[in-house]
């Protein structure tokens, strides 16, 4: 082929003037999502934090198949045993006997399974109420977001204890009454980017074609969340964590068999002066955990957030 | 005078706020609990028809709900919080009085604790920003956001007490000795938050124009810090007060379990766990009540320190 040829062969493509001229600078234009990908990654503490919770994602889930024993497993051999190689307790045993590295594990996917469905719970609360207060505004909104201040001021994990106390103990209640009451800060946050994103353009070009209120709120409000939710929900999973280990140290939370890092934290202190390991590990697992978490969703609020944009 | 007036009808305000707030507090908690399934005087053994009746009408339990809830409301407005089911002999107004002081001295003492190192530890940071010490510093306070009260307590338990034998690993006694490691472990996370405020409202302060004025008309830097940024910059950290209160109190909870401090939180733990209702509400009720004429007070701290806040302009 010519060059001519070629040319004209580039000419009946129509390529679009401005993106022609962005390649011709070598400059490629970057969406705001890739601009906020880039930021995210420069912050080495969110990025270390990330690598790490993936790992414990994995170990917490792979890991007690993994391991040779039983979480329920007395070794009586083996009580109050500490952490050792040979005996096959890395991390060492209570005072029944039991794994404890294999009950850390087992007790980590009941606190992650808590934070991940009691922070959907709470989002899926939060963003519905948040985005109608915030998109019919005038009275509904006042109205709802009056309601959000009063339950705000209550003390939450009072309420918390009280519907365990009442209704008695099983893990659904836990995921649902955590997530009933932490849905508030995301509610407020996400009624706020309501209001600024429904005087936009693109709302009002649905408007025009007659796409119904609630239909404009979820084709087109809600997507455009996305960044804002994502940087609360980081924040909100290890609170959920934080709260759900709270309920278990108290003696509230998931009941025996079942564990949680709560659970083992409050064994593991009931005898620590003998076996300090049995506290030890479970702290560490929780506090890694909640460390991890607090740095990433602070690294995508930096990078999500145009405010501090720099 | 105008401005004044226009802080008295905000407090006004506020205070009609106020009202709503207490008033769904004492219903969600008093509908809770009658919703439960099992009632107070549930026993494995089954008590004969007539003794249960005569407990029944004893603590008001016969009468229809809606009866029930207008004299528990009456009850709470003269603050008669009724008799603990579980501790025979005690009304719950008698084991508030007797845990409150104790956890208000723990709280009162971490509060103060945490102002002050809180506030002390953000300026640092703030002053040397991005420089190790403001690295160090708010990695620490991350870590105090990060860790737990309750795993935080034993683990003091278990340096301070148990290996290093310096401090007793609980108890109650008024003494000194005992408060420090209570104190500390309740201040701890709200230190750590107080200093991430300051921290960051520090940094903005410093960059406004007024700071650059004082630089410029040459007002060493200490003074600068001290006669103008100090005041805006500590707003935030007024307006955190009534969460770091919420949040001490629910912490004390676990505090007091761990060092088996007789405050009010661990007869609140205690009730949970035995089902004594009234005991439950009492303290839930209490403690909201509590919560909602602090952050009234701090709203109000607030407007009065805050030049920026004219209330005339509100309608």
């Amino acid at each position: 082929m010519t060059k001519e040829a070629d040319l004209r062969a580039d000419d009946a493509l129509d390529i679009d003037p401005f993106e022609a001229a962005m390649e011709l600078g070598g400059t490629k234009g970057r969406s705001p999502w890739e601009d906020a990908w880039h930021r995210l990654l420069k912050n080495r503490a969110a990025v270390s934090s990330a690598i790490i919770m993936a790992a414990m994602v994995v170990l917490v889930i792979a890991g007690p198949w993994m391991i040779g024993w039983e979480g329920d497993f007395t070794d009586w051999d083996h009580t109050s045993a500490p952490p050792s190689i040979e005996t096959g307790h890395w991390f060492g045993t209570d005072a029944v006997g039991r794994d404890i590295l294999v009950r850390t594990l087992e007790g980590g996917r009941i606190s992650l399974l808590v934070g991940l469905v009691a922070t959907l719970v709470s989002l899926a609360i939060g963003v519905t109420y948040g985005s109608i207060a915030g998109f019919y505004g005038g009275r509904t909104d006042r109205v709802m977001m009056r309601i959000v201040d009063i339950i705000y001021a209550l003390p939450f994990m009072f309420f918390v204890i009280l519907l365990m106390v009442v209704f008695g103990r099983n893990i659904i209640l836990i995921f649902v009454a955590i997530g009933a009451v932490n849905w508030l800060d995301m509610a407020r946050i996400v009624r706020g980017q309501t209001l600024s994103l429904k005087n936009m353009e693109f709302v009002e070009a649905a408007r025009a074609c007659g796409v119904g209120r609630l239909d404009i709120i979820r084709r087109h409000i809600v997507p455009n969340l996305l960044g804002v939710v994502m940087v609360y929900v980081t924040l909100t999973i290890p609170q959920v964590i934080l709260v759900e280990s709270f309920l278990s140290f108290l003696g509230l939370g998931v009941q025996e068999p079942m564990s949680s890092w709560g659970a083992l934290v409050n064994d593991g202190a009931q005898d620590m002066e003998s076996a300090p390991w049995t506290l030890v590990f479970p702290a560490l697992f929780l506090s890694v955990t909640l460390y991890c978490f607090n740095y990433i969703g602070d690294g995508l609020r930096d990078a999500l957030d145009p405010k501090d944009r720099l | 005078m105008i401005q004044n007036h226009g802080i008295l009808r905000h407090a006004a305000q506020r205070l009609l706020g106020v009202i709503p707030t207490m008033l769904l507090l004492i219903t969600v908690v008093f509908f809770l609990v009658r919703v439960a399934p099992g009632g107070p005087f549930d026993s494995e053994k089954a008590l004969p028809p007539e003794i249960q009746a005569n407990l029944e009408a004893k603590y008001h339990l016969d009468e229809p709900l809606l009866q029930q809830y207008f004299r528990y409301l009456g009850q709470i407005i003269v603050l008669d919080f009724g008799p603990s089911f579980q501790y025979k002999d005690w009304t719950v107004n008698e084991l508030i009085a007797e845990g409150f002081p104790v956890s208000l001295t723990v709280g009162g003492l971490a509060m103060l604790l945490a102002f002050v190192v809180g506030t002390l530890v953000g300026i640092t940071a703030a002053l040397k920003q991005n420089s190790p010490v403001d690295y160090g510093t708010m990695g620490f306070a991350m870590l105090g956001i990060s860790i737990p009260n309750f795993v935080v307590a034993p683990l003091l338990i278990l340096l301070f007490a148990v290996y290093a034998g310096l401090l007793p690993a609980g108890g109650w006694d008024w003494s000194v000795k005992r408060m420090v490691l209570p104190v500390v472990t309740l201040a701890l996370p709200v230190i750590a938050y107080i200093a991430r405020l300051t921290r960051g409202s520090m940094i903005e302060v410093l960059h406004s124009n007024f700071i650059r004025t004082a630089r410029a008309k040459g007002l060493p830097e200490r003074e600068v810090i001290r006669r103008h940024a100090l005041k805006p910059a500590l707003l935030p950290v007024i307006s955190f007060m009534g969460p770091a209160t919420a949040g001490l109190i629910t912490g004390s909870v676990v505090i007091e379990r761990i060092y088996a401090i007789p405050g009010l939180g661990s007869y609140f733990v205690t009730g949970a766990l035995n089902r004594d209702y009234t005991l439950v509400m009492g303290v839930v009720v209490f403690y909201g009540l509590l919560i909602i004429l602090l952050n009234f007070v701090v709203d109000m701290l607030y407007a009065w320190l805050n030049p920026k806040i004219r209330y005339d302009e509100r309608s």
